[in-house]
């Protein structure tokens, strides 16, 4: 019975393991990046990067269909000249990167949403804005894959200098020029985890499975490895646990994972060890020292 | 060879300048505090020496030193203290110079970290989040890692603001040492009576220099009346200055 509920859908359909795989190697890779989001205090700018993907895979979607190989180059494209244009008028003007993000990412996402207008149907724009993490094939499994490899291999590298960079900026700068180089690699690796993300999850979702598991950790540790550790395994549970929930109900997969991450981090806040609600509320007797 | 050359420097904001046409020269191994009322440039003239600043005119020459043997404390710091490190890898980074991007920390290293967090008298609080420090302990884990910095020119910039008098000749102490072990060291620093005490040469500055020199002569009623009458607020209509090659001093 509870075999036939949790591990039953598993072996018994193809599909349900590709899910799995994609979504663990989703979980592996975009978890880190999130917490380091969230630690910048960037996650909104995530959020923001995420809109922007939507206008390249659409042009991707335009010229070969539901291509997901087109679309997940169309979308590095656009994600990282969205990035780089918006860091280049936060710098150039007195604006704010947010606000220029938030400028290009409003204008992306209308674009998109027409270009799939264009030639799609309604289905078409859901699957684009939302994903579809039960029809993965094998190249699409690898290309998810081989970014999640990528991105710890990267992240591995540039580790040091952004842990530095994110708590004493000026410091780096002083010691060394890895800095620059260090947060312009990290935001890459935000774009090919969105990417990645949203073949599965969709331009809209894509960010939660980065950025949900990151807020959960946040409540159970104030140690940065931890933290991380934490993360991915918060970002597994939802993506298995979402998966379990979409085969048995109705709920599309997508959101089904999305709320189940959205669960742990409701959990988190109130009763996370670090900060948490209920703790703040009943802290106990002070102590002596 | 001196440590420290300014020549003819500039430096400044906007084409405002915040120091003044200064030149002269730092010898290797002095202990200099630099004096000077709110807004005189004591800052901008740090951010110049560590190269955070490029100079608007003139040049800081630094006796082949790189950027790495410099070690930098800026009054203002910008660290993240939500930010979940501890103080041991807090301090550590310290050591950047040696392990760059991938040198691991060994038993040699982890001792010298140890070690850096005992002479500030940190004892026992290696694991402690950073977010958890009071205001002097934060300054105690900055004085730590500079420590392990081991550079030949140490800039301080206010390192005694709103420190409490234990922490403060503790820290100075440290300052002594480091003077001892033939270190460069340049401090920003408001009180006079520290100042004559303790740093055998004194640069005082009001966005131009006033004085330099060894401090018994430099710091003269005189030259702080100088010093506090200068213009605090740039003038935004001013015209280029034409001054290039005489030094000239604030009004």
């Amino acid at each position: 019975m509870i075999y036939d509920a949790l591990i039953g859908p598993f072996t018994e359909f193809e599909f349900m393991r590709r899910a799995l795989a994609a979504v663990i190697a989703l979980a592996l890779a975009g978890a880190p990046i999130g917490v380091f989001l969230m630690l910048r205090r960037m996650s909104l700018v995530g959020d923001a990067m995420a809109h922007a993907i939507l206008p390249g895979a659409a042009v991707g979607f335009l010229l070969s269909g539901l291509s997901l190989f087109a679309m997940t180059a169309g979308g590095l494209i656009a994600g990282f000249a969205v990035a780089i244009l918006a860091g280049v008028v936060a710098r150039s003007t007195g604006l704010k990167e947010d606000a220029s993000l938030a400028t290009f990412y409003l204008a992306s996402l209308a674009l998109g949403v027409t270009i799939v207008s264009i030639k799609g149907t309604n289905i078409d724009l859901l699957h684009v804005l939302f994903g579809n993490i039960l029809a993965m094939d094998d190249q699409t499994l690898l290309v998810v894959a081989f970014n999640a490899t990528v991105t710890l291999l990267v992240l591995a590298v540039i580790y040091r200098p952004l842990v530095i960079e994110s708590v004493d900026p000026l410091f780096l700068r002083t010691v060394s020029r890895a800095g620059g180089p260090a947060h312009l690699a990290f935001l890459a690796l935000v774009v090919i985890n969105l990417v990645n993300g949203f073949q599965a999850l969709g331009t809209l979702l894509a960010v939660g499975l980065m950025i949900l598991p990151a807020g959960t950790a946040r409540f159970w540790s104030r140690d940065l490895t931890t933290m991380i550790c934490i993360a991915v395994v918060a970002a597994a549970v939802s993506g298995y646990a979402g998966l379990v929930l979409s085969f048995q109900t109705r709920v599309p997969s997508g959101p089904a994972i999305i709320l189940v991450a959205t669960m742990l981090y409701i959990v988190s806040v109130l009763f996370g060890r670090v900060g948490g609600i209920v703790r703040q509320l009943f802290p106990g007797r002070h102590l002596e020292a | 060879m001196a440590a420290l050359h300014f020549h003819n420097v500039t430096l400044g904001y906007d084409r405002h300048p915040a120091v003044h046409h200064l030149s002269g020269e730092v010898a290797p191994g002095a202990l200099v505090a630099v004096i000077g009322p709110n807004g005189a440039g004591k800052s901008t003239l740090l951010r110049g020496i560590v190269g955070i600043l490029k100079p608007l005119a003139g040049s800081i020459h630094l006796g082949g030193l790189d950027a790495r043997d410099i070690a930098y404390l800026p009054q203002s710091v910008e660290i993240d203290r939500s930010f979940p490190i501890s103080v041991f890898d807090f301090v550590g980074t310290g050591l950047w110079r040696a392990t760059g991007l991938f040198g691991g920390i060994g038993r040699a290293a982890r001792e010298k970290i140890l070690g850096a967090i005992a002479s500030v008298g940190l004892n026992g609080f290696e694991n402690r989040p950073i977010g958890t420090l009071s205001g002097g302990q934060m300054q105690r884990v900055l004085f730590a890692r500079v420590l392990l910095q081991d550079a030949s020119l140490i800039v301080l910039d206010e390192p005694f603001n709103a420190i409490d008098t234990k922490t403060t000749a503790d820290l100075l102490a440290l300052v002594k040492r480091w003077h001892g072990e033939g270190r460069t060291v340049l401090a920003a620093l408001h009180d006079m009576e520290m100042v004559r005490n303790h740093f055998s040469d004194t640069l005082v500055l009001a966005r131009g220099p006033v004085a330099w020199g060894p401090t018994a002569e430099v710091l003269t009623p005189e030259n702080l009346i100088v010093a506090m009458r200068m213009c605090e607020a740039f003038d935004d209509s001013a015209a280029a200055c034409a001054a290039d090659d005489v030094s000239s001093r604030a009004a």
